[in-house]
This record gives C-alpha cells, structure tokens and sequence, in this order.
C-alpha cells in the first residue's frame, strides 16, 4: 500500500540522490529519445497508433470471446490453459504443476504479471526456489528490490553496484569497466539454473488467439532459454494481452520495441505454439499457459476498461515529469508512471493507492507517447473523483474545497473573502510573495505567492483599465 | 467600415488576484490589436481546480456559470492556456450528461480563445518590432501545447516583436505546478520546477516566458534560486509594443 506520505517520503530521497537522479534521467532520456527515432522509420506512426488503438477496443469489446477462442486453439497445440482469477489461483495452479513434477528449482524470464501476483513469494513459501534470468530482475532479486521501471528493472543500478554485488555474489573482485566480466558472472551463473531446472516460468507479451500462441518480447535470449531449456514451460499472461489475430499481433510488434526501447524489434521475437512436436529436436514436453484475471475483468465496461490497452511498453514512464523525479519504487507497485498510476489502484485497490492518482500534474506527455493513445490523465482525474467521493480523500481536505468552490460561486463572496485575506496577509506580503517560515509553508521552500494590492476586476471597476 | 470585435475578456482567478498585471497587458494588447474588450463582473473561475482535484459537482456548478455569463458574447479570451482548455476541452465532458447544458457548453468552446491564437489568427495582429526586445526562452505549458496545440503562436509573436528565442532542451517539459499538485506533493513539483529553470538558465536568455498565470507563478516561487527572470507572454508583448523600459 502506498499512501501519500509515503510516496512523498521515497520521492523525496529519490530527488536528493543525485546519482539516482542522473541513473533515472539518462535511462528514460534513452529510451524517450529512440522510441522518437524509432517511430520516425515507419512511414506513419500515427496512424499506425490509430489502427492499433482500433484493434485493442475490438479485442477488449470481445474479450469473452477471444480468450475462449485462445484456449480452443493452445488446447489443440498441445497446450494447457488454466484460469486464474486471483493470485491465489494462480499460486496454486503453479506449485502444483512444480510438485506433480518434483521440481525444487524454477527459472523465470520477465514477467510483470508475475510480479503482481508475488509468485516468487508464493514458490519460495512452498519451497521452491525461483531464479530469475532476465540480468535486471536477477540484479533486483539478489538485492530483494522490487522493480523500478517497467522495461527495466535496474535502471537505478549503476556499474558500480552491480560490481559490488557481483563480487560479493562470486567473492570475486569484480571491476565496474569489465562489463564483459560482468556479463560472463550472470551467464555462468545463470546458464547452470537454465540447465538444472525442472520448470520455466514467462510471462506473455500477446496472446494470439488465432492459433493459440504466445509472443515473447525479449533482448537476452533468456526467454527462449527459460521457455524451451526445461521440461516444463509455464506462462503467466494478463487476460487484456489477447490480440485476435496475427494482423494484429504484426502491429503490436510493430510499435511494442520501438515506443519501449526504441528498437524495430528486440532482439528475440518467440512465438510458442503449444510443447515440442513430435520429431522437434528441443522444446518443453509441456506448456501451460495461465490466464490471469486479477481483477481485470471487471473494469469492461467501467470508465477505467481503456487501461487495459496497455502492452506494458513504458513509453509513458520515460517522458513523465514525476516519474524522472520520483523513480519506481516511490509508488510501491511493480507497475509505476502514469500507467502504474492507473492500473495499481485499478487492480489492488484505491483506497490502499490513495497517493497514485495524486502523483501528477496531468501534464499530458503519457497521452502524447501511448503507441494505444490510452487516455492515462482521464483515469487518472475519474480516480480522483472517485477518492472525493468514497471519501478516501481526507475530511479536512474535502471541507476546504467545497467551502473555495462556494465562496467563488459569487463575484460578492469572491470580493468579501478576497478583501478579508489582503488584510490578514499585510504583515506577511513582500515583493508579491508572502513570508511564511519553513515550517509552516505547504509548498516546502518554494515561494507563495501574494493577493495583489488591488484585484484586476477592482481596478477595472475604478476605470483604471 | 466593420464595428471592432467584441471580446469578453474571462481574466481567470488566478490573475484576478493575483497578477492583475496580466490581465491589464492582456486588455491593451486586444485594444492595440483593434479590439473592444468587455469585463463581464460577475466572473470568478472556470472551476479547473475543482475538476482538477475530483470535485466535479462543484466544477460543473462553476461551469455552468461560466457558461452563463460569457455566451452572449461573440469572441471570449483569456491570457492562460489551462483555463482555455478547460473551457474549450473539458466543460463538454464535464456537462454531457445534461444535453441542454452540453449544447451550450459546446457552443462557447467554439468562441473560446487564448490570447496568442486569438491575436494571431482571429484578429491577425502584426506587432510592431521593438529594438530593445530581450533573448528569451519559451516555456509551452502542458494543456496548450499538447492539448490546444499552441506553439508556434506564441513563438510568432514574440519573434515578430523583436525577441530572441533560444529553446530550452525539453520547452515542453511540465514546470511541477499542476495546481494543488504543487501543494500535495511539493516535493516533487519543487524539484520538476528545478529541472525547468536550470533548463531555462541553461539557455543563456535574459527571461522564461510563459503564456500561463499558473506556471509562471510556480517558476517565479523558486527562480531566484537560478537567476531566472519569468514573465508573462501578455505583459512582455505589451512592454515590447510600447516601447517601455524592460
């Protein structure tokens, strides 16, 4: 849960570190400036955006549909699909398949939706141990961080403290400039896991439902590893992440890298069809696919259903003014930034989020870069509305506007109040800012400013305009 | 020989009280740029903060009011991007629910106007060029720029009137005010705000100019700092085109 002082306190430290702070600007710079590059390559990135918005409303709109029409075709791959509609399902429906096959030792690639649920959590609980392989989520993992970014998850390590940790790790001295030492510590250690474990865990960035496929969108090659090394393969995916066909599954593709990392594509692009056929040389002897509900489901048809757009590509993390400031883990959530601000409440709860829908200034930059041109400040002014009234929302806040909104409700009681207050300011006013000390100003060192002498419409009344 | 436009001036409560300079320099410009300008008294605010902040009842009661008092006239304006926004952009929303108001809502969206698009293309005001204009940097506030997609008009002006313009790395980067988002979490906006005025000093100018009453007065509270001059788009046009001391 996050409240907003919470949120405040993280941020805070988060702006005073300024190593952090070069670390958050430099990797959402990056990746900002290559999804402009990115997109600038397809003759109409626009309209790309517009066609692909029109194929997430249309899978949305049938999404009943297209998940029955999913399991038809994973089932007749070869593939298990299994429903989930809470965490707990999910849980269960993993540790079992890991039990029914004595496996102790899982690797996993990335996957957000894992996150949310707490699956490592969950496996660890029931005694089996999951090793992450994606090099930012192992980073995090060994360190017992959560996620700062949806992309990447160690954007706020630097070279430095991946070499401290992986020396302590190896007992090793490992130097920040080896970065190929560094690469070979994770490959070794990693490679071993990959071979050892008796189950794979991914997530799923499409699910095609035209033939019962799932896509994964990686750039170490980690998720081919995880998905084909083990004799088990079993993904985690969102039921929002359907796209009904390969046509449009091609567009997604199209936009996904390039607003994310500024990549036409990542470097592996997997599309699994059900376990090994009969004559492949490699592959799992089993795929499961879990979709998730999580409380998805139940925002169709509510204000907030354009949420479920999302792919996850974190383009609007990358130009938000707040997240640059604040970073990921000020909003207590795996998902951060303007979408984070929106689906953790969403999912998890407003009342346990109340400082998310606050942590903008609806500046707007996430609906200029959404390759789903998804509405985040929309939401994000209706959760608002919400926390007013399910009176999340402190009383004495809730007093105050309600009384600002009735004294401007008439130009009199404007005058009489406005007069009121330039008399009570007169000792504190000084070259248009009011003197207040430190510890009783609610905009913490930056300067109020003053009522004028005179109001404009007070002169204007006087003819002095 | 035409009657000059007639425009209602909607000044905001923002520079109503706290920067009536603002409204003042937006009043002669209009004059200068041939215009009749009206005060209607009875203003007081477009209830964005309200909306904003998720009070909507009272935001559609300000709006409705609003919307009262400015539809008899032909040509509205106002010297701030955000509150053009919400009168131009949200009162539909806010009102759709109520045909009769959102008929109306919509009927003054089509006469709303900021002040730099109003001079620009409305009346198409040629200022004359000062020899004394500064370099100057531009902020583009959030809603006009990306939600009116005003960015050249002010930009016009401002180069027509003799200014310099060195753009900042990111002019469209949000300066932290976002309204009482600058009170909830100052932190953060002090530190957005931060980012905008190095950028700003960065830049080399002798001001940041902004078109919006709201983000200037959030530069202003922590310019010092950075040895930022931050004007108003109105009251440097105005300065410029009379020629008086800057």
């Amino acid at each position: 849960m996050t409240t907003l002082h919470q949120f405040r306190a993280e941020a805070a430290a988060t702006i005073a570190d300024a190593q952090l702070q070069i670390s958050l600007e430099g990797a959402t710079h990056t990746f900002a400036s290559g999804r402009v590059r990115a997109l600038a390559e397809l003759p109409d990135a626009d309209a790309l955006r517009d066609h692909f918005k029109a194929t997430r409303e249309a899978a949305l709109g049938r999404l009943a549909h297209y998940l029955e029409l999913f399991e038809r075709n994973a089932t007749a791959a070869g593939a298990q699909v299994h429903w989930a509609v809470t965490p707990a399902e999910a849980h269960d429906i993993v540790i079992d398949i890991a039990r029914r096959h004595n496996v102790d030792l899982v690797v996993k690639s990335k996957s957000m939706a894992t996150e949310e649920i707490h699956l490592n959590h969950a496996l660890e609980a029931a005694g089996i141990e999951p090793v992450e392989t994606d090099l930012g989520e192992w980073i995090i993992q060994l360190l017992g961080e959560p996620p700062y970014h949806i992309v990447g998850p160690a954007i706020h390590k630097t070279r430095q403290q991946v070499a401290d940790l992986f020396s302590q790790q190896t007992g090793r001295q490992i130097s920040a400039d080896d970065i190929e030492g560094m690469v070979g510590v994770a490959r070794s250690a990693l490679r071993e896991k990959f071979l050892s474990a008796g189950v794979g865990i991914s997530g799923a960035n499409i699910g095609v439902a035209e033939t019962g496929s799932i896509v994964l969108v990686t750039n170490e090659g980690n998720g081919r590893m995880v998905t084909s090394a083990p004799k088990v393969h079993i993904a985690v995916m969102g039921i929002e992440k359907l796209a009904a066909n390969w046509d449009d599954a091609a567009v997604w593709l199209a936009l996904l890298a390039r607003s994310s990392t500024g990549q036409p594509l990542s470097i592996y692009t997997s599309a699994i069809t059900g376990p090994a056929k009969e004559g492949d040389e490699d592959g799992p002897q089993e795929v499961h696919i879990i979709l998730l509900d999580n409380g998805r489901s139940q925002q169709v048809g509510t204000p907030y259903e354009e949420a479920l757009q999302c792919i996850r590509c974190g383009a609007c993390l990358n130009v938000c003014p707040v997240y640059r400031e604040s970073g990921g883990h000020a909003y207590g959530s795996p998902y951060s930034g303007p979408i984070g601000a929106v689906v953790t409440p969403m999912l998890m709860g407003l009342a346990d989020f109340e400082a998310l829908p606050q942590a903008s200034s609806l500046c707007t930059a996430c609906l200029d870069v959404c390759p789903a041109r998804i509405d985040i400040p929309r939401m994000l002014l209706q959760l608002r509305a919400d926390e007013v009234e399910e009176k999340v929302m402190p009383w004495h806040e809730r007093v105050a506007e309600r009384a600002a909104a009735r004294v401007l409700s008439s130009d009199k009681s404007l005058r009489f109040v406005a007069g009121a207050l330039r008399l009570l300011q007169t000792p504190l006013a000084r070259n248009g800012h009011l003197r207040v000390p430190a510890a009783l100003n609610p905009a913490k060192g930056r300067k109020l400013p003053a009522l004028a002498k005179k109001s404009f419409r007070e002169m204007w009344r006087k003819g002095e305009v | 020989m035409s009657p000059p436009p007639r425009v209602a001036l909607f000044v905001t409560c923002l520079v109503d009280q706290l920067h009536p300079e603002i409204g003042v320099a937006t009043v002669r410009l209009l004059r200068r740029a041939g215009c009749e300008v009206d005060f209607p008294m009875a203003q007081t605010c477009c209830g964005q903060p309200f909306f904003n902040s998720g009070f909507r009842p009272e935001a559609a009661r300000l709006a409705k009011r609003a919307i009262e008092i400015l539809e008899p006239y032909e040509a509205i304006v106002l010297p701030s991007g955000s509150c053009t926004t919400m009168i131009r952009a949200e009162y539909v929303h806010l009102l759709e629910e109520e045909p009769a108001w959102h008929d109306r809502a919509r009927k003054v969206a089509n006469k709303t106007y900021e002040l730099s698009e109003f001079l620009r293309h409305q009346v198409n005001w040629q200022p004359p060029t000062s020899q004394n204009a500064p370099t100057i940097t531009y902020h583009d506030s959030c809603h006009m720029c990306r939600i009116l997609g005003l960015k050249e008009e002010p930009r016009a002006l401002l180069t027509q009137a003799g200014c310099a313009i060195n753009e900042m790395s990111e002019s469209n980067r949000c300066c932290g005010f976002g309204g009482l988002f600058s009170i909830r979490m100052p932190e953060v906006s002090n530190a957005m705000t931060g980012e905008k005025l190095h950028q700003a000093a960065e830049t080399g100018s002798a001001m940041l100019v902004t078109a919006d009453p709201g983000c200037m007065m959030q530069m202003r509270g922590l310019a010092e700092a950075h040895g930022v001059r931050v004007e108003h788009l109105a009251v440097l046009l105005e300065m410029l085109t009379t020629d008086s001391q800057i």
